[in-house]
């Protein structure tokens, strides 16, 4: 089997997909802007669609990429809902910084 | 045919009752009046009907109408029942439920709310006829407290007064405690046999092997429920304040028909009552107590409507002596001629107090013979009749109770004769008040006295005759009461043979009626003395006066305790309950306070709680997994 995990590593896969998600963490508490708020989010996203892939393979099993390709799906359409809302937001309120959005204040 | 003779006879007056209640606004007072009366009358036709047919073939009509109840082996019918007991209550129900009807015609001709009248009397009628014809003791129960109903509304049917509607209420709750002994005993009867067919209980009670103790619980619970509805002690202090409510309905329901309902419940159930001597003797008891002390405060009320009542009461404990003795023919005759001349002197008494625009007090009466005849003389025989004065109907009645009384109990006859002086006296009393002398109202009422319609007038002549030859159904020769009576009978019932014994009973009940008689003649007429005002009444006569404080008693025992207690729950411990309720929903409230500042719309501070909620979550699931 000439498989790709022979050449690197599935520990460093893991590696990379965490520090991808801790970027995308740390993307969405410290950035005010909703667009790289927004951008983080999908950091993480594909940061555990990394992982998936990588699982997938080390277990030689396909599931895990078919599940990919599903939330690479949601993800594009969460994206096209999203950046709509965000154009909305904008025109509404002249800014996209979350610190603006207390309309939800109970 | 005969069933649906029967219906008709039943349902006649409640057509008559729902004609009343939705039409009765749109017709005139009279066609309200009249198509009440009519009803009422078409009943009483056909109770002639069926008893006619009664003494030619001489067996009861009883037919089942449908399955009512059912559950395992206890099943109950709908079902009617003609037999020689309630063809007897009902020719004299609807009979002068026909009469009474009639004068209130007149009586009520200028109330506005003279349709409601009508329909509640048809009502009553109707629950009145359901009591008499069911043919087991469920049905009764409706009727019993279909019955219950119709006094309280009518009792307060002058509704703004207030104190006509705390009567009603009271007479509503005195009967519920008795209602409360007639279910318990109905509850026992049921559990023990299964039915409550009176048939069926008559055979399965004849059929022995029962058990006495249970079955004397189950009888006296009965008899207590017909102390509450015959106003006897302890529960007739409702009765004398029912007279707040019109006079006919004073007539009709609290003097001749619906009082009477405990009589008939244990004429009914006298094969139960028969097996249960002890039950027997605290009914006699009972009876002779109620009869003297209602005659005794009967002696010094003043209006005119009260003296009447208490009479009733005092009339009503005599039948339950009766009962009590076993004289159960002796007791049924006694409410027939009851029904004839109480009813009589209550119509008189509402002519009376027709004629003086509404007075009651027989202190602001008198001298009313010439202004009214009629009244005048009917009532003069309805009351010779109470009083117990040969040939009049009371006389041969209270006789035949006095005479069982003599046989089985010394005791029972003296007391049972005190309450009939006195009640010749109190009579005696309350006619001259009313009809000698000179007249004692305003001169307003004076110049305004006037005999009454001869609607009003052709009831109390009817009745004045009946009172005075109704004794004949039970003549001591005859007897045809007693030998009617004896299909529905179950024990031995010895007839008297007149003997010198009966004679010299007979000649004593005279001369007692006639000692009240001279003694009422000797005070008020003689020596003219008109009862004082109310504040000048000193001593045992204001005990009396007062009704012996029984009411006051009553309050201080039953209504005192249970008002203070209602107080208790209402300022302490509903307030305490309140409390914690309260601080429950403080507690709430002060939490979702503080919680609600968490929720301030920062995004920032949304997404913060996020990621330490999965760090949170990953952790724990981290350490679970490391500690397996």
């Amino acid at each position: 089997m000439n498989n790709i995990l022979n050449q690197i590593g599935i520990e460093n896969y893991i590696f990379l997909s965490v520090l991808l998600f801790c970027i995308g963490v740390f993307g969405v508490l410290y950035r005010r802007n909703a667009i790289i708020v927004f951008m983080s989010i999908e950091i993480m996203l594909n940061a555990v669609n990394l992982l998936f892939v990588a699982f997938s393979t080390y277990h030689q099993d396909a599931e895990g990429q078919v599940f990919v390709f599903f939330s690479m799906a949601v993800a594009a359409a969460e994206v096209a809902v999203g950046l709509a809302i965000l154009v909305s937001v904008y025109r509404n309120l002249g800014s996209i910084d979350i610190d603006n959005l207390k309309n939800l204040k109970g | 045919m005969e069933t649906k003779l029967a219906l008709v006879l039943l349902l006649s007056p409640f057509v008559g009752f729902l004609f009343n209640v939705f039409f009765g606004k749109k017709v005139s007072r009279v066609v309200s009046g009249v198509i009440g009366t009519l009803t009422v009358v078409v009943s009483f036709l056909l109770s002639i009907c069926f008893f006619a047919q009664l003494n030619l073939n001489g067996k009861p009509f009883e037919i089942s109408l449908f399955d009512w109840i059912q559950v395992s082996n206890f099943k109950l019918e709908f079902g009617i029942l003609l037999d020689q007991l309630s063809l007897l209550w009902l020719l004299f129900v609807t009979g002068i439920g026909s009469l009474i009807h009639l004068y209130s015609i007149s009586y009520m001709h200028d109330d506005e709310n003279m349709h409601k009248f009508f329909a509640y009397l048809n009502l009553f009628v109707f629950f009145m006829i359901t009591l008499v014809i069911g043919s087991n003791l469920l049905v009764m129960f409706i009727g019993w407290e279909g019955v219950g109903l119709c006094s309280y509304l009518l009792i307060g049917f002058w509704y703004k007064n207030q104190s006509y509607n705390d009567a009603a209420k009271k007479a509503f709750i005195m009967n519920r405690v008795g209602d409360l002994g007639f279910l318990i005993g109905m509850f026992i009867l049921a559990t023990m046999f299964s039915t409550l067919n009176y048939s069926e209980l008559k055979h399965a009670v004849a059929a022995g092997d029962v058990n006495t103790a249970l079955l004397g619980v189950a009888a006296l619970c009965l008899f207590i429920g017909a102390t509450g509805k015959s106003a006897q002690l302890p529960l007739y202090t409702w009765l004398p304040d029912a007279m707040a409510g019109p006079t006919p309905v004073s007539a009709l329901i609290h003097a001749a028909t619906m009082v009477t309902a405990g009589i008939f419940m244990i004429t009914r159930m006298n094969f139960l009552f028969d097996l249960t001597p002890d039950v027997q003797n605290i009914i006699a008891i009972v009876g002779a107590l109620t009869a003297l002390v209602a005659a005794s405060i009967g002696l010094l009320q003043n209006d005119i409507k009260k003296v009447l009542a208490y009479s009733t009461v005092s009339q009503l404990g005599l039948m339950f002596l009766a009962l009590g003795l076993g004289a159960y023919t002796v007791a049924v005759f006694h409410v027939i001629t009851h029904a004839f001349f109480k009813a009589c002197l209550f119509l008189g008494s509402g002519s009376v107090i027709h004629g003086l625009h509404g007075e009651q007090d027989m202190r602001k009466m008198g001298g009313l013979r010439k202004a009214m005849p009629i009244t005048f003389w009917t009532m003069m025989i309805s009351t010779l009749a109470i009083a117990g004065i040969f040939p009049f109907a009371g006389f041969w009645s209270k006789d035949e109770i006095l005479m069982v009384a003599f046989e089985h109990n010394k005791v029972l006859w003296i007391v049972a004769s005190i309450a009939s002086i006195m009640t010749a006296f109190y009579m005696f009393r309350l006619m001259y008040l009313t009809f000698f002398k000179e007249f004692r109202g305003t001169e307003e009422q004076k110049h305004h006295l006037h005999e009454s319609p001869s609607l009003m007038t052709i009831p109390l002549v009817i009745l004045a005759a009946l009172a005075l030859v109704g004794g004949a159904i039970n003549l001591p020769g005859s007897m045809w009461l007693n030998h009617f009576m004896e299909p529905i009978l179950s024990g031995e019932h010895e007839t008297h043979h007149l003997g010198t014994q009966e004679f010299i009973l007979m000649g004593i009940a005279l001369v007692g009626a006639i000692i009240g008689i001279i003694w009422a003649n000797a005070k008020y007429i003689k020596q003219a003395f008109v009862p004082k005002v109310d504040s000048e009444i000193v001593g045992f006569n204001k005990t009396i006066y007062n009704k012996y404080y029984v009411d006051e008693f009553y309050t201080f025992l039953i209504v005192k305790p249970i008002n203070s207690l209602a107080n208790f729950f209402r300022t302490t411990l509903e307030q305490a309950l309140g409390k914690v309720v309260f601080s429950l929903g403080t507690v709430a409230n002060g939490l979702a306070t503080e919680g609600k500042k968490l929720q301030n719309g920062n995004i920032g501070l949304y997404l913060f709680a996020f990621v330490i909620g999965v760090c949170a979550i990953i952790s724990y699931l981290f350490i679970t997994h490391t500690a397996q």
